[in-house]
């Protein structure tokens, strides 16, 4: 297999156009922009569009619009672009669009900072535009993840006819790693429902999310939860170390790469720590926290998300700490280990 | 006795919604005719845009997307880029091409994305009920200009005027609906726009002067009648910029 050292925007970028990406249109912003940039240089030669839009609104409307002509679309960019992003990508859902939205976070409120954040979660796996909605959310932690869940990401999106979110950060955007690169089976979905011409042979398509009779409304609201349950139940995905142990870390991303650095440390200090890792942070992965674990311990780059979905699995039966980390800054293996001792101990 | 008028075969049998009176009817009428007369019924993907044209997707019997506010130049953007044989159009209110979506008819025609524009200039927000629109003229009283049109509100934006100045923008002109004389004008513009689609030729936009009796709380015949007296003096009818191809 063909092997590369790449950024993680970079191998986000050659694996969609692996995966038959036809139609990107994104808009320049830190730590994203490698992204785009790889796309103008190489999607021409792969026969499909690269345009860089007049605004992130702009963008994801036209990956509305490409979608909606039956091709493979994406868009990327960083958190203050992905909030522009919001009203199109509800559009997208009520409309039944498959697409890839990639947010390479950086830091908030605000313009923030341009340093690794995971302070959009809420965003991501609440829903973030207006009405009910959710939308498949892979949670990469090394340049290798954002290969593979790219690839993963189209198929999955046009399974479920619903867009997919790759909730990276500025670290995983940036880092070099090597990468193996592979060429992914195209499967084939069903696409009769996009607009492409009737050549008057069928009546026409219409790609719509205005369903102003409230029954109509209702029936539109119920097949998305519908489809939801599904995908809850179906798209799980986790990575879990120490089943068994007595604390379980709970991290995404770039933290669960130094939690997984932290399990060594614990082993040799007598802890018993184990990890869970979602893969797919919606559907949040409930099936892992079957454990008989005496605490949890969550940490994110962030004031506390991810750790509100970790209380509701755990429900009560154990205690669920908290680490984060705001403002740019990585947690470290002894601000973790630090926390570990304290839970220990208590 | 001969059949000398009949509904165009692009148009659906579903009743339109429009106001007694309000001319987006004989504006869909005028593009559905156009798309007969190419026979490129088959071929043709239409964006509808949000005002009171929301549901165009209804009653154009090619296929249809329905753009978010503003947006429709970026979705048709998107289409025609994936599908590029195939012929694109986006129907848009002065609110949403003028307004909220300005960014993306701007970069549209700085582009010079081959595909067809179709204006509609009411000089007022409709489908809200009668606000302002950045198209409403200096002095025009509407819901959110109480006391007329004042500078403190902002003066009336000529989107053609502006768009002409673009390397991109290949065709554009102004045309109205307030008489039947002007309607057979508009309609072969409306032609002749999609005519340059289907021959490459990029970026092209007819901006209609359409009325809104309703909100303009007029007869339909005043309402033809203050276009005439009102609007055309300040939205002055032709062609704009004409770089197409002679043929
Ligand atoms: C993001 C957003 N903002 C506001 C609205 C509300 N809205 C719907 S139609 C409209 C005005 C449309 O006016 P215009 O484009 O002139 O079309 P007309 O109804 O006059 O034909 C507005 C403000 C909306 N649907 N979406
Ligand atoms: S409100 Fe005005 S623009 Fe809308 S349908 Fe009625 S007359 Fe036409
Ligand atoms: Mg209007």
């Amino acid at each position: 297999m063909e092997q590369k050292l790449m950024k993680g925007n970079e191998a986000i970028a050659e694996a969609a156009i692996r995966a038959g990406l036809k139609f990107y249109a994104g808009y320049p912003i830190t730590p994203q922009t490698e992204l785009p940039e790889y796309l103008a240089k190489h999607m021409e030669k792969s026969g499909g569009t690269f345009i860089q839009a007049e605004s992130e609104i702009s963008a994801i409307n036209m990956v509305y619009g490409a979608a909606g002509a039956g091709i493979r679309a994406m868009t990327s960019s960083s958190s203050p672009g992905i909030s522009l992003k919001q009203e199109g990508i509800s559009y997208i859902v009520g409309s039944e669009l498959p697409c890839v939205i990639v947010n390479v976070m950086r830091t908030g409120p605000g313009l923030g900072g341009i340093h690794p954040s995971q302070s959009d979660y809420f965003q991501a796996v609440k829903g973030g535009g207006h009405g009910d909605y959710k939308m498949l959310v892979l949670a990469p932690n090394s340049v290798q993840e954002m290969y593979d869940f790219t690839i993963d990401a189209f198929d999955i999106a046009d399974k479920y006819r619903n867009p997919v979110m790759i909730l990276a950060d500025g670290i995983l955007g940036q880092m070099m790693e090597a990468v193996n690169l592979y060429t992914p089976a195209t499967e084939k979905f069903d696409k009769s429902w996009a607009t492409t011409g009737t050549y008057k042979k069928r009546k026409h398509n219409i790609i719509n999310s205005l369903y102003i009779k409230p029954e109509e409304s209702e029936t539109l609201n119920k097949r998305l939860q519908a489809k939801y349950k599904i995908m809850a139940q179906n798209e799980q995905r986790v990575e879990i170390i120490n089943p068994d142990a007595d604390i379980m870390l709970v991290a995404f991303g770039i933290v669960a790469r130094v939690a997984k650095q932290v399990l060594d440390d614990a082993k040799s200090q007598n802890l018993s720590v184990g990890l869970i890792r979602p893969l797919t942070v919606w559907p949040f992965p409930s099936k892992a926290f079957k454990t008989a674990a005496k605490a949890y311990l969550t940490i994110e780059l962030n004031s506390g998300q991810m750790v509100e979905d970790v209380r509701l699995e755990v429900n009560g039966r154990a205690p669920v700490h908290f680490l984060g980390k705001m403002g740019g800054k990585v947690l470290t293996v002894d601000d973790i280990m630090a926390k570990l001792k304290q839970i220990a101990g208590a | 006795m001969p059949l000398k008028f009949k509904k165009p075969d692009s148009l659906t049998d579903i009743a339109m919604h429009y106001c007694p009176g309000c001319t987006h009817g004989i504006i869909h009428r005028l593009v559905a005719n156009a798309i007969d007369t190419l026979g490129i019924e088959g071929k043709t993907v239409g964006i509808a845009s949000v005002g009171c044209s929301v549901f165009a997707y209804n009653y154009f019997t090619c296929d249809m997307q329905q753009a978010s506010h503003g947006r429709a130049p970026a979705v048709a953007t998107g289409v025609k880029r994936s599908l590029p044989d195939r012929i694109v159009f986006t129907y848009q209110g002065d609110g949403d091409l003028a307004a909220i979506g300005t960014a993306e008819i701007v970069h549209a025609a700085a582009r010079g994305e081959n595909i067809t524009v179709i204006f509609v200039n009411n000089a007022i927000y409709g489908m809200t009920g009668g606000q302002m629109a950045p198209t409403t003229l200096n002095g025009q009283v509407t819901l959110t200009s109480p006391y007329g049109r004042r500078q403190q509100e902002g003066h009336p934006v000529r989107m053609s005027e502006m768009l002409s100045t673009l390397d991109g923008a290949r065709y554009i002109e102004r045309v109205s609906v307030h008489n039947p004389a002007h309607i057979i004008k508009a309609g072969k513009s409306i032609i002749k726009a999609f005519e340059m689609q289907l021959r490459g030729e990029g970026f092209s936009m007819i901006e209609v002067l359409s009325t809104c009796p309703t909100n303009l709380k007029m007869s339909p015949v005043k309402a033809l009648k203050w276009v005439e007296n009102n609007m055309i003096p300040f939205y002055p009818l032709g062609i704009i910029k004409d770089g197409s191809v002679k043929v």
